[in-house]
C-alpha cells in the first residue's frame, strides 16, 4: 500500500475523525452506544454502506450530472441502506430488532452524504473506497470505545457478559444509570472530543 | 461539467431503475428468512414466558421447533372467551386485526393507553401429555418512551402467573429496561393476577414485596422507572379485564376435565 492510500485510510481514525473532529453522525452515536453487541453491528453496517457508496458514487462521478448530483448520490446511499436492513432482518434478526429504525436513519447519517460529496466525486474509485472504510473505522472507533464505557458502567458487562457485578443481583457495583440513557452518551463523546483535542492540538477550533 | 436536459434525465431514470432493481430483488429474495426469523422469535418468547426454556437460553431453531411441539396457538374470541375453530392460527396476524375497524373496536379508556382492542386474539396452550396446563397470552401497553409487548403465562387454574416477557420495548436500558432482567422476571411465577372478587389485582409496587406465598397480587418495582413499573401494572389490569381475556380464562379453567 503506497503511503497516501494508507493515508486515506488511517486519517479518519484520528487525525480527521468525522465524530471527533467534524463532528457529523452524532445521533446515531448517541442512540445504538448503551450495549456494545448492537454498536458493532451499527459499526460494521455503517462501514459496509459507506464502502459501497464512496465505491459506487466514484464509479459514476463522470457521469453524474452535476445539478443533480445530491439526489443521485441520496437515491444511491438509500438503496444500499434498505439493503443493508433487509440483510440484517434476515441473517441477525434479534440485533435488527435492537437498532429499530438506526439502520434505516443511515441514509440521514451526515459522515456518509458528506463523504460522498467531499472525497468520492474528486477521486478515483480505489481511493474512495478506502476512504469510505476509514471514515466508517473512525466511526466505530468512537461508537464502540462509547459503547464500551456505558456498557459497563450502566450496566456492568461487556458484549453481555458480567463484569462489575450489580447490587440488584447480589454483587456490589451500583450501576449509573445517567449512562444508561442517550444523554450519557453526549458527556463521554464530549470527553472524548477534549481527550483528542489536548493530544492533537491542531484540532482545536480557533477564534470565539 | 455541463450536460443536456435530456442527458439529465436519462440518467436520472437509469440510477433509478438500477436502485430499484436491486432493492427489491434484496427485499423478494430475503423475506422468507425474515419472516421465518419473525415467527421464531415469537415462538421463542412464548417459550419463556412459559417456562419451557431457561432465561438467556439460547435457542436454535431446531430446539425452538422441538419444544413448541407442546404448544398448541388457538384463535379465541375476546368477548366469549371461546376458541374460534374456522380461524387459522398460522395465519391470524392479531396486531393487524388490531388495526382494522372491521375486525377490532375502540379500547375503553385505560391506563395502559390501548387504543384498539381486536376482537380476536392469538394465545398459546401448553399441552402436558395431551391436556393444556397453561395459557400463554399476548399483552401490550405503554411504559415510559414506548409500547411493550410481551407475554403473560397463567397455570390451569386460570389465575396462577407461570411466567412473564417482554419481547419488544424501548424502555430506558438499566432503568425500566430492567423489564428484561431475569431476576426480576424470576419474582412473578405464583402469583396471583385475581383477588376474591374475580378482579385483576396483580401490581407492580414501589420497592420489594414478599415471596408469593405470602404476598400473591404484589411484585417488586424497578428501581427509578416508576413509570414502566406503573405501565406494566396498567397493562395486566387491562389484559386480565373484561375487555381483555377475563373470559378466556374462565373458560380455561372451567373446562378442566374433573
Amino acid at each position: 500500500m503506497t503511503g497516501s492510500s494508507s493515508k486515506t485510510l488511517l486519517d479518519p481514525l484520528f487525525e480527521s475523525n468525522p465524530i471527533a473532529l467534524q463532528v457529523l453522525g452524532i445521533c446515531s452515536a448517541l442512540a445504538v452506544t448503551s450495549k456494545m453487541e448492537t454498536a458493532l453491528v451499527m459499526c460494521l453496517a455503517v462501514i459496509s454502506v459507506l464502502a459501497m457508496s464512496n465505491l459506487s458514487i466514484s464509479l459514476l462521478r463522470h457521469l453524474i450530472p452535476s445539478n443533480v448530483r445530491i439526489i443521485v448520490q441520496l437515491t444511491i446511499i438509500a438503496s444500499l441502506v434498505i439493503m443493508t436492513d433487509q440483510i440484517l432482518k434476515a441473517y441477525v434478526y434479534e440485533i435488527s430488532k435492537q437498532l429499530s429504525v438506526f439502520v434505516g436513519l443511515i441514509i440521514t447519517n451526515c459522515i456518509i452524504m458528506g463523504r460522498a460529496e467531499a472525497f468520492a466525486m474528486q477521486n478515483g474509485p480505489l481511493e474512495s473506497l478506502l476512504d469510505g472504510v476509514g471514515n466508517g473505522l473512525g466511526y466505530s472507533v468512537v461508537l464502540m470505545a462509547t459503547a464500551f464505557l456505558r456498557e459497563l458502567l450502566a450496566q456492568g458487562t461487556v458484549f453481555g457478559a458480567v463484569v462489575l457485578p450489580k447490587v440488584h443481583d447480589g454483587g456490589w457495583y451500583y450501576p449509573n444509570g445517567l449512562l444508561g440513557v442517550s444523554a450519557g452518551a453526549f458527556f463521554l463523546i464530549g470527553l472524548f472530543i477534549w481527550a483528542l483535542r489536548c493530544w492533537k492540538t491542531d484540532q482545536v477550533e480557533q477564534g470565539g | 461539467m455541463r450536460h443536456s436536459a435530456l442527458y439529465t434525465i436519462l440518467f436520472s431514470a437509469a440510477v433509478c431503475v438500477v436502485c430499484a432493481v436491486l432493492v427489491s430483488s434484496a427485499a423478494v429474495s430475503l423475506k422468507d428468512s425474515q419472516l421465518r426469523n419473525a415467527a421464531l422469535d415469537k415462538q421463542r418468547n412464548v417459550l419463556f414466558a412459559a417456562g419451557l426454556a431457561e432465561p438467556g437460553e439460547a435457542l436454535t431453531t431446531e430446539r425452538t421447533q422441538a419444544l413448541f411441539e407442546r404448544v398448541r396457538p388457538v384463535v379465541i374470541d375476546l368477548s366469549t372467551g371461546e376458541e374460534v375453530p374456522a380461524a387459522d392460527p398460522a395465519s391470524f396476524d392479531q396486531a393487524r386485526a388490531a388495526k382494522d375497524p372491521a375486525t377490532s373496536r375502540e379500547a375503553p379508556d385505560n391506563k395502559a393507553s390501548v387504543q384498539r382492542v381486536p376482537d380476536r386474539a392469538l394465545v398459546y396452550e401448553v399441552q402436558e401429555g395431551g391436556e393444556p396446563v397453561m395459557a400463554v397470552l399476548p399483552i401490550e401497553g405503554y411504559g415510559l418512551w414506548s409500547t411493550l409487548y410481551g407475554f403473560l403465562a397463567v397455570a390451569r387454574d386460570g389465575e396462577t402467573v407461570q411466567g412473564i416477557t417482554y419481547y419488544q420495548h424501548g424502555e430506558t436500558p438499566g432503568l425500566g429496561g430492567e423489564v428484561d432482567n431475569p431476576k426480576w422476571k424470576a419474582l412473578w411465577p405464583g402469583r396471583r393476577v385475581y383477588d376474591d372478587s374475580g378482579r385483576p389485582a396483580i401490581r407492580v409496587i414501589k420497592g420489594t414485596a414478599g415471596p408469593p406465598a405470602s404476598d400473591p397480587f404484589q411484585v417488586d418495582g424497578l428501581t427509578g422507572a416508576t413509570i414502566t413499573s406503573n405501565g406494566v401494572t396498567a397493562m395486566l389490569e387491562f389484559w386480565l379485564g373484561e375487555t381483555g381475556f377475563r373470559r378466556y380464562l374462565e373458560r380455561f379453567r372451567e373446562d378442566q376435565t374433573p
